[in-house]
């Protein structure tokens, strides 16, 4: 019963006999090329390359730029620090010794985010699919322009309706998941029966917020499957399920994991909503059904109003460490890509 | 593709295999609901939510066995993925339902041609009236502005990403970090601006300000998602080009960018709603106000939902109905936006692509 | 394909509408919402001309920027309402941004006035010379318009609490944590308190609310609040929300809660409040009176033309009647070196606002006027500034 799946190659093993890459080397192509004699062909080339170049770099010195201001704002604010900016996990830059660390708030910013993939990232897959290859085809588009409409409701939104609505209805599932799963460490409650204005709570709004995102672009890709892909999957005798798994996933793989960063960089950078949700504290708490644990951006965005000179700076030392762990993330992420042979069709 | 698939299987069904009858997922269904309200009601679970949940999770458990026992693990397993598909999108929907309800219910009530119409000067906490004209107004221009320069940048960069720089170290710089700049939060693009143009620069706050901020926020998301369409066209289109003679620019204008169209165009108006309800960089570099100002160039502008946040603050039961019409029309903004965007992308698509 | 002709034609019809209704939205937006019909204006402009009259434009016009507290924005929303129907052609934008960049606004000369719950510190009124106030001038703090901090809590059953600044501190530091603690019943021997653990609430964000109500825990319970008043709440445990519509709307869903916010959130939202027992001769209930009266005890401790205030006297004030948790909150100007341009309509506001009519007009909003005495001090400095 295994056949289907060992004869219905999966694209990425198509890799290895690679043909030569046009796109890379079409400049010189292009010079035999019939409209090149004419030579608005080559100054276009040129041109649209600068552009195209100038684009990205024009981004790099933006980033550049970011990087930079973060870094000497941060530097000033940790050199007044009076606690261990790394392993502090008080913020305290009004009170007299101005003490801050990023401990909390940087766990509390991981843990929310954590949550808010490993609930999202296999529902927007599940809700791409169903767009993609499950639903009725004249009702396809019309779906997916309603998953689209959760991209529309801004994040203020989102958060009065957690604080005014979701959270009163966690109070049954906090209950049930500490009563039943309190043993697994990360479900017990410390104080059963308190608001669930949790780091958990949090992570289910900003679960929501961010699947329209993923939604999105793994639907516009599994859309993008070649159809002789599929079609031989199915004429092997695959099912749906199987033809989805040995064609389209591994197809869309890298293009699932971008739409996955997107969506954590908005969870990772969530200000309003989390600080409407959020009952903060600056304490490291891993018991997510607590209300307690505060996020990076929560913190910048609730502390901003009434912070001056190094009061500020010390927030966008917080920035700056946001702005760390997404690179690390991403880096890892890239290496998980690479680690895969990458399939598109500008590279095949 | 799905009518391929039905074929497919009915055609299997009627030679080989034993299937389940084509009602068996609606009748699983009905027999999930109930235990799912019995249990609930049993238990007394206050929450709506866990009635839902439990009934997915006994709806999936059911097609799985009922699908082993007749036609086997394979299928059973697709069974499953299936139900699980669907699953997934009807959970996808209760929150939208809820939020658009929560959000219609509060706010049509202050919805009228004044509200659209008037903006917020000389209108006192515990008044009714005012409007959100002024919000509208900078919201739409902050937006645009913002968009003219992150949708060409951005849509530009993902090119040279996937046409010029692939595999280069160029390439593979812009390309790392621009998966960084989508983990910049909004309050540190704000800081930046705030830092550099209205500190050190001393510029007033203007809505043009506000857009900058905007803009860093947007880059990301489009380059991303355009990347992905653009490595997406068939390479069999560019070869098929570039045979014919046609310079590569014109490959990539005529024919790679026309070809992805709609997937780049979903992913702008992905970048835009998202930036449409940001607050925190517009608090700090447009400043607000409460009266129209049509250029954002000059002097404080205000934004949607800087109004919602601002009106909901205030704390009166007028200024709360307020913010919720702000927040109704803020999603009916973005998704008028959407749709226009998407009739654009529909019209100009190369015909006979489109799935 | 027919098919899809139609779709597109339709995407394109939907398009055309969503550009004509924004053509014609951008049309018809007004500044104008003096009234909604034309007919009942002479009546408006009648009912205001009390208030009007006491408005002198004095040759103010243009538009004037100033940021800061969110205490006072509601107080600012009514008088900027009040000063623009008498004087036209100015604007005036107070936007709430907090205390600390509305100062920071000021320093770096964006806003003509920053309006703060806490006076300046020596440093931060350095930061003033030179950048925003030129000629040798600084910023100078001037205290504007008061407001009670109610104490809101959700009991069922429970109408008239009564609490006094120890057991608050108790009750806010987590040392008392039932309802039907002892301590409280002592002060409520009446009352049928329930055996509801006790869920604390407070701002999440920095806040001069917190500033305040913090400063009267450590000036009237020093030894069970042993913390610094801080914008920042500085005790562990209780829950946090943000602004003081969140703590109002959690105190509204949240059984057994209590926390701290302005007057009028706990009017509008219907919470009850706590009576404050201060050691007079009867607990007192939040009102705008009884703070005022509480106020009338504070002494100004900055240097003239600075009007600093000290509240220590009215968070421990035992007088009959006097209301202690209060907030008096400050606009923040230039003595001298104000920019030339907004100069005219910065004076003439805040000599309006600091008027008898304009400190009245807010009573109705949880705001009450400051002491007599304290008034003409107000008045005399914002005269003199240049």
């Amino acid at each position: 019963m295994e056949t289907p799946r060992e004869t219905s190659a999966p694209p990425s093993d198509r890799e290895p006999h690679k043909t030569p890459n046009l796109a890379g080397s079409s400049p010189r192509r292009g010079r035999s090329s019939l409209a090149d004699s004419s030579g608005t062909g080559r100054r276009g080339d040129a041109i649209f390359k600068f552009a195209s170049s100038g684009s990205g770099i024009l981004l790099l010195v933006i980033m550049a730029a970011i990087a930079a201001f973060l870094t000497v704002r941060a530097i000033s604010a940790i050199s007044a620090d009076h606690g261990n900016f790394l392993t502090t996990s008080d913020w305290q830059t009004q009170a007299d010794p101005i003490t801050f660390g990023i401990a909390a708030i940087a766990t509390g910013t991981i843990v929310s985010a954590v949550v808010a993939m490993v609930i999202a990232v296999p529902v927007a897959l599940g809700i791409a699919l169903f767009i993609s290859h499950y639903a009725p085809r004249r009702i396809a588009q019309a779906l997916g322009y309603v998953v689209d409409l959760l991209a529309a409701v801004p994040s203020i939104v989102f958060g009065l309706w957690g604080a005014l609505f979701l959270v009163p209805h966690m109070l049954g599932v906090n209950a049930w998941l500490n009563q039943y799963f309190g043993w697994t460490y990360v479900f017990h409650q410390n104080e059963p029966g308190t608001q669930p204005r949790s780091l958990f709570t949090v992570g289910v709004v900003l679960a929501i917020m961010i699947l329209p995102i993923i939604t999105a672009v793994s639907r516009e890709i599994f859309l993008q499957v070649p159809r002789a892909h599929e079609e031989a999957a199915l004429a092997l005798g695959a099912t749906r399920w199987e033809m989805i798994r040995t064609a389209v996933i591994p197809f869309g793989r890298s293009g699932i994991i971008s739409a996955s960063m997107l969506g954590l960089g908005r969870a990772l950078g969530e200000t309003m909503a989390v600080a409407t949700v959020l009952s903060p504290s600056y304490v490291i708490n891993l018991h997510i059904l607590d209300p307690a644990g505060s996020t990076i951006a929560q913190t910048i965005a609730s502390q901003f109003g009434e912070s001056q000179g190094t009061g500020r700076d010390a927030l966008i030392a917080a920035g700056l460490v946001l702005f760390v762990i997404t690179l690390v993330v991403n880096g890892g992420a890239r290496m998980i890509i690479a680690r895969r042979k990458e399939y598109s069709g500008a590279d095949a | 593709m799905s009518s391929l698939a039905t074929s497919s299987r009915s055609l299997g069904s009627s030679l080989t295999e034993r299937r389940l009858p084509r009602w068996m997922p609606v009748a699983n269904l009905a027999l999930a609901a109930l235990i799912a309200i019995a249990l609930g009601a049993g238990f007394g679970f206050s929450s709506k939510l866990q009635w839902c949940l439990i009934g997915a999770i006994l709806f999936v458990a059911i097609q799985y066995t009922a699908s082993a026992l007749v036609e086997g693990r394979r299928h059973a397993k697709n069974t499953v993925a299936t139900s699980l598909v669907w699953v997934a999108f009807l959970l996808a929907l209760l929150p939208l339902i809820s939020v658009l309800w929560m959000t219609i219910s509060k706010g049509i009530g202050v919805i009228n041609a004044d509200f659209l119409t008037h903006s917020m000067n000389g209108v006192a906490i515990n008044q009714d009236g005012g409007g959100l004209y002024h919000a509208l107004i900078g919201t739409l221009e902050q937006v645009a502005l913002a968009s003219l320069f992150a949708a060409p940048v951005g849509i530009l960069t993902a090119v040279y990403l996937v046409e010029y720089g692939r595999g280069n170290r160029l390439g593979k710089a812009i390309s790392f970090f621009v998966d960084v700049m989508t983990g910049v939060p909004s309050i540190v693009a704000g800081l930046f601006i705030l830092s550099f143009w209205i500190i050190i620069l001393n510029m007033p706050f203007t809505g043009f300000a506000g857009a900058m901020a905007l803009a860093i926020l947007m880059l990301p998301v489009v380059v991303r998602s355009t990347e992905e369409m653009l490595k997406l066209v068939p390479n069999e289109l560019r070869e098929a080009s570039l045979a014919l003679g046609v310079p590569k620019w014109l490959t990539i204008t005529r024919v790679v960018l026309p070809t992805a169209l709609g997937g780049i165009v979903t992913g702008v108006m992905l970048a835009v709603a998202r930036i449409v309800g940001e607050t925190a960089p517009i608090l700090m570099l447009v400043f607000g106000a409460d009266t129209i100002n049509y250029n954002p160039f000059s002097n404080p502008q205000s934004s949607l939902p800087l109004y919602v946040w601002t009106e909901y603050g205030k704390g009166t039961d007028q200024s709360q109905a307020r913010a919720w019409g702000g927040a109704l029309v803020l999603i009916a903004v973005v998704m008028v936006l959407n749709l226009v965007a998407r009739g654009l992308a529909r019209w100009k698509a190369p015909k006979g692509l489109s799935r | 394909m027919k098919l899809q002709r139609n779709g597109r034609t339709k995407a394109l019809a939907i398009g055309a509408l969503a550009v004509v209704s924004s053509l014609t939205l951008a049309a018809c937006g007004s500044d104008n919402n003096s009234s909604s019909n034309s007919s009942s204006s002479p009546a408006a402009a009648g009912s205001s001309a009390a208030s009007a009259s006491s408005i002198a434009c004095n040759g103010a016009t243009g538009q004037l920027l100033a940021a800061g507290s969110t205490a006072q924005q509601n107080a600012m929303t009514q008088w900027v309402k009040d000063f623009q129907a008498a004087c036209s052609g100015v604007t005036i934008n107070y936007q709430g941004t907090g205390s600390g960049a509305g100062i920071t606004s000021f320093q770096t000369g964006k806003v003509a006035f920053a309006g703060s719950d806490a006076a300046m510190k020596a440093a931060d009124v350095a930061k003033t010379q030179g950048t925003a106030c030129q000629n040798g001038g600084k910023g100078i703090n001037i205290p504007m318009i008061g407001g009670p901090i109610a104490i809101g809590y959700n009991l069922p059953g429970v109408t008239n609490l009564v609490l006094d600044a120890k057991t608050l501190a108790q009750i806010f530091t987590g040392k008392i944590t039932k309802w039907d603690d002892p301590a409280i019943k002592a002060l409520n021997s009446s009352a049928n308190l329930p055996s509801l653990p006790i869920q604390t609430f407070h701002r999440s964000d920095g806040s001069g609310t917190t500033a305040n109500f913090t400063a009267y825990l450590a000036a009237a319970a020093p030894a069970d609040y042993t913390f610094a008043p801080n914008k920042l709440w500085q005790a562990k445990g209780g829950q946090a929300a943000a602004g003081s519509a969140g703590l109002a709307a959690q105190v509204k869903q949240v059984q057994g809660s209590i926390s701290y916010f302005e007057l009028s959130y706990a009017t509008q939202q219907s919470i009850s409040t706590v009576q404050v027992n201060t050691g007079a001769s009867a607990p007192v209930a939040v009102s705008t009176a009884a703070a005022s009266k509480a106020v009338g005890d504070a002494k100004v401790v900055g240097t003239a033309p600075d009007l600093a205030l000290d509240l220590k006297a009215a968070y421990t004030t035992k007088t009959d009647g006097a209301y202690p948790i209060v907030l008096v909150t400050y606009e923040i100007a230039c003595d001298k070196g104000n920019a030339a341009s907004t100069l005219p309509t910065l004076k003439s506001f805040l000599t309006y606002i600091s008027s008898t009519a304009g400190q009245n007009s807010v009573s109705s909003l949880g705001y009450f006027p400051l002491p007599a005495a304290l008034q003409t001090q107000v008045q005399q400095t914002i005269s003199s500034l240049s």
